[in-house]
């Protein structure tokens, strides 16, 4: 009796809504992909943005001179073509002839120069600009020192640009798919200054134009019929929509209302495995969990000490039971998968039992001079989270039961945490993630070194480490440099500032009407590539 | 009335002053800053950022800052939405949490007091068990569990409604959301008017209703219910306040583009604007709603006086 009134109430307001023109059916031959993703854009300004969720709609709404292809190669994207220098200092692009705005006007190499000029601008406040440091010039004019004519960034003729780097610089091809270095359309950012980037402004080169952008509900796009390849794009519109939660992402996945998720709740990854099957996927991704350890700080000055924790940390268990299988054991710093970079050295006690490294361990810290009397005291300092606090929690009863150690927890909300390790608080060992934003093992590496006070949270410094890394820097020749890295990698390994913990994965639920969905490391599905059956 | 009003919203203004300044310090007290993100900032970024925003200047300037901007109605940019002021954030949100908050305060007030009524009038009967018991559950059972619950039955396995999603405002993706954040409502109203009609039907006026031999509907609604409305009329004040400015977890649960969510993400990303924001919002709905309470309350009690 009571489950008739439903249909009746639900008809009412379908008409109602139907009326009031609320819902709407679209076109029969419209393709719409309602696409899950890992929140609200903070601004939909490419130069401005900086999260994932803000990456995956910057890919779709522009084109940067390269561009990842569905595997996350780097493939031409408006340029058609590039050629470097002898020393690999200068860059020369050939744009795409043809190529057009959303409004219709050509894409020119001056609407490159004038995006870069604009994103290195101190004024801009742009997160990412240090992502356009490798160029001659660019570092000086974003602290302010430099004029921005001397940014090396030329447009030579309309579809000719020529960029000089500071050294040679490897991975600048795959820096170049980031959304940090799109062109603008000057008359439109000129026209509307900071409102340039919002609905019914913004002219952008990708292959979706913006419709809407309504915080907290969704972001729609809709296909450029003017972009170059858009006789192969299929999608005509692209709703995002954000999902702080994840768990409702994969509901109104199951209610067929959503046509993909962006990340899945970790916890219930066994469940999901069972239920969707081949449609959940779990790939690698460019990322690992680490834990700094304070190097300058006594007792973790002694490397004994900073090994004996090391080796006292079961990996497989944190991946396979804390993290339910979303996370890889690491037993390296730059995780494997990264560009030129293969069979990159691992830590010695890869092949090593656990029951052995423990053994080890335990000989380590009593050298160290710690034991029963004198217990090893420390803490770890990690960012409010369910995941961190399993994590930390497993890893503070493993130094406890091998070492004797007297672990105690802290935790702080993620501003806060950041900003501790930021300004060299008193910690110990802190939890801390890293995820490339390009394909090199530089962005990894790199962020040991003396001189980067604001990534190198274990306070570390070796010299032969930064002259390797330095020489890096200098050298053009991708396999020699790749040895260089690795000789890099090896010193850090053995030294330990960074107790790397886990490799991350990326997990997305995709439903079977969505073709061309290629797992990659990069966690990179551009819409272009991809084809939806209704 | 009108004085009174008058009255009420002028003594808000020093009350709204101390809120502000409160809160303006306390904030900044937190460790950390809006640019203290998971992907730590280059230095010479994190200037570049901090001298936009004022953030590198002494706190009393930018408190002076904040208070001259607030006069003028400008709530600031927000920190971290920066395609938005907190002005525009709060001119697309607000209108769908009131729309909700709304509907689940009528969906209670309506529920509720019909259930307290009625059990009142059947006390200790199976019906009035009921009805404290269904009261009891409700109060108890926290909403991040009835949300994904109803989400699941009725979006997923019935398919009946949608299971998430704010539909431009369809009435069918309001459905769910509005119950959600009516339940506990209605439990406590509904325990409230059980309480105050059981005292009010032994009460003398009531009595005499009773002796005159007038109709039970006319003792019921007439004499014993406006009595019996007061304790959940000045109950509502707060809730409807809290109501109408949205609910992190129905936000977020079925991705609604309220002002709810405001709250908790802008005190973590440390977000100032948005902060000040939501706490002046709430700060005036709360007085409004508290002004509300006492007009409703002279009209239903004589003997209240508004001067």
């Amino acid at each position: 009796m009571r489950l008739t009134i439903l249909p009746r109430l639900v008809a009412a307001a379908l008409l109602a809504g139907s009326m009031l023109g609320a819902s709407y059916a679209p076109a029969a031959a419209e393709v719409v992909y309602n696409r899950g993703n890992d929140g609200d854009p903070e601004t939909l300004d490419p130069q401005l943005t900086s999260t994932v969720a803000e990456a995956h709609i910057m890919r779709d709404l522009f084109e940067t001179l390269a561009v990842y292809n569905a595997s996350a190669e780097p493939i031409p994207g408006a340029a058609a073509s590039w050629e470097t220098s002898a020393d690999g200092r200068t860059w020369t692009f050939k744009l795409r002839e043809g190529a057009v705005w959303s409004n219709g006007d050509p894409v020119k190499a001056s609407d490159f120069v004038f995006g870069w000029r604009r994103i290195l601008d101190p004024a801009t406040g742009a997160e990412y600009a240090s992502m356009l440091y490798p160029i001659k010039g660019a570092l000086a004019f974003n602290k302010g020192e430099g004029p921005a004519e001397d940014v090396a960034v030329t447009a030579i003729d309309d579809t000719t640009l020529e960029v000089v780097l500071d050294g040679p610089t490897p991975y600048f091809i795959e820096m170049l798919t980031h959304q940090a270095t799109v062109p603008l359309h000057q008359p439109s950012v000129t026209q509307f200054g900071a409102d340039w980037s919002k609905p019914g402004n913004m002219v952008s080169n990708g292959a979706y134009t913006l419709v809407s952008a309504t915080p907290g509900d969704k972001v729609v796009l809709a296909k450029n019929p003017r972009f170059h390849g858009a006789a192969d794009v299929q999608i005509d519109t692209v709703n995002y929509i954000p999902f702080e939660d994840r768990a409702a992402c994969v509901r109104r996945f199951e209610a067929g209302e959503i046509d993909s998720c962006s990340d899945l709740p970790a916890d219930q990854m066994a469940q999901m495995h069972e239920k969707f099957g081949d449609q959940v996927r779990t790939p690698p991704y460019l990322g690992t969990y680490y834990f700094p350890i304070k190097t300058d700080k006594a007792p973790f000055d002694n490397p004994k000490v900073r090994r004996a924790l090391d080796l006292a940390i079961d990996r497989e268990f944190l991946a396979d039971e804390i993290w339910s299988g979303t996370m890889l054991p690491a037993y390296s710093f730059v995780p494997p998968g990264a560009a030129n970079y293969e069979n990159g050295p691992t830590v010695d006690y890869k092949d090593m039992a656990q029951l052995d490294r423990e053994d080890e361990a335990k000989k380590l810290i009593e050298e160290a001079g710690f034991g029963p009397g004198n217990p090893l005291k420390l803490e770890i300092s990690y960012n409010t989270s369910e995941n961190h606090k399993n994590t930390s929690t497993a890893i503070a009863d493993m130094w406890k039961t091998v070492l004797g150690a007297e672990v105690t927890l802290i935790n702080r909300d993620a501003a806060s945490h950041y900003a501790y390790l930021r300004q060299k608080g008193d910690y110990d060992v802190a939890r801390a993630g890293w995820i490339a934003d390009y394909n090199d093992a530089e962005s990894f590496l790199g962020l040991l070194k003396s001189n980067n006070p604001g990534f190198n949270y274990a306070n570390y410094t070796n010299e032969e480490f930064d002259k390797l890394m330095a020489s890096s820097y200098q050298e053009a020749d991708l396999a020699k440099r790749a040895e260089i890295l690795k000789a890099a990698e090896a010193i850090i390994l053995k030294d330990t500032p960074n107790l790397a913990l886990l490799y991350y994965s990326s997990h997305t639920l995709y439903s079977p009407k969505l073709t061309g969905w290629t797992d990659n490391i990069m966690n990179v599905y551009p819409t272009r590539f991809l084809k939806l059956d209704k | 009335m009108l004085a009174f009003v008058l009255r009420r919203f002028l003594g808000a203004i020093p009350t709204l002053f101390v809120i502000i300044t409160a809160s303006f310090f306390m904030m900044r007290l937190a460790p950390g800053g809006p640019f203290n993100l998971d992907r730590p900032l280059d230095p010479t970024v994190m200037e570049n950022l901090n001298r936009i925003f004022h953030l590198d200047e002494p706190l009393w300037s930018q408190y002076l800052r904040y208070l001259g901007n607030l006069l003028t109605g400008d709530f600031g940019p927000s920190f971290v939405y920066r395609d938005f002021s907190v002005g525009d954030l709060f001119a697309n949100g607000l209108p769908v949490s009131l729309q909700l908050g709304a509907g689940a305060i009528l969906l209670a007030l309506v529920v509720g007091v019909a259930m307290g009524v009625y059990a009142a009038l059947r006390q200790n009967s199976l019906a009035d068990y009921l009805v404290v018991a269904t009261a009891s559950i409700g109060t108890t059972v926290p909403t991040f569990v009835v949300a994904p619950l109803l989400s699941l039955v009725f979006g997923v396995w019935l398919g009946w409604l949608p299971a998430g999603g704010w539909g431009d405002g369809a009435i069918l993706n309001k459905i769910l959301p509005i119950v959600t954040l009516a339940l506990p409502q209605i439990a406590v109203i509904a325990r409230l008017t059980r309480g105050a009609t059981i005292e009010a039907l032994r009460s003398d006026h009531v009595r005499t209703a009773r002796a005159y031999g007038l109709p039970a509907r006319s003792v019921v609604i007439t004499h014993t219910l406006r009595a019996s409305i007061l304790p959940v009329v000045s109950y509502l004040g707060p809730a409807a306040a809290a109501l109408v400015t949205g609910s992190i977890v129905v936000e977020t649960i079925f991705g609604i583009p309220g002002i709810g969510r405001f709250f908790v993400q802008s005190a973590l990303n440390r977000d100032y604007t948005l902060v000040m924001g939501t706490v002046v919002v709430i700060a005036i709905f709360v007085v409004v709603f508290n002004m509300i309470v006492d007009l409703l309350y002279a009209w239903l009690d004589p003997r209240v006086r508004l001067d």
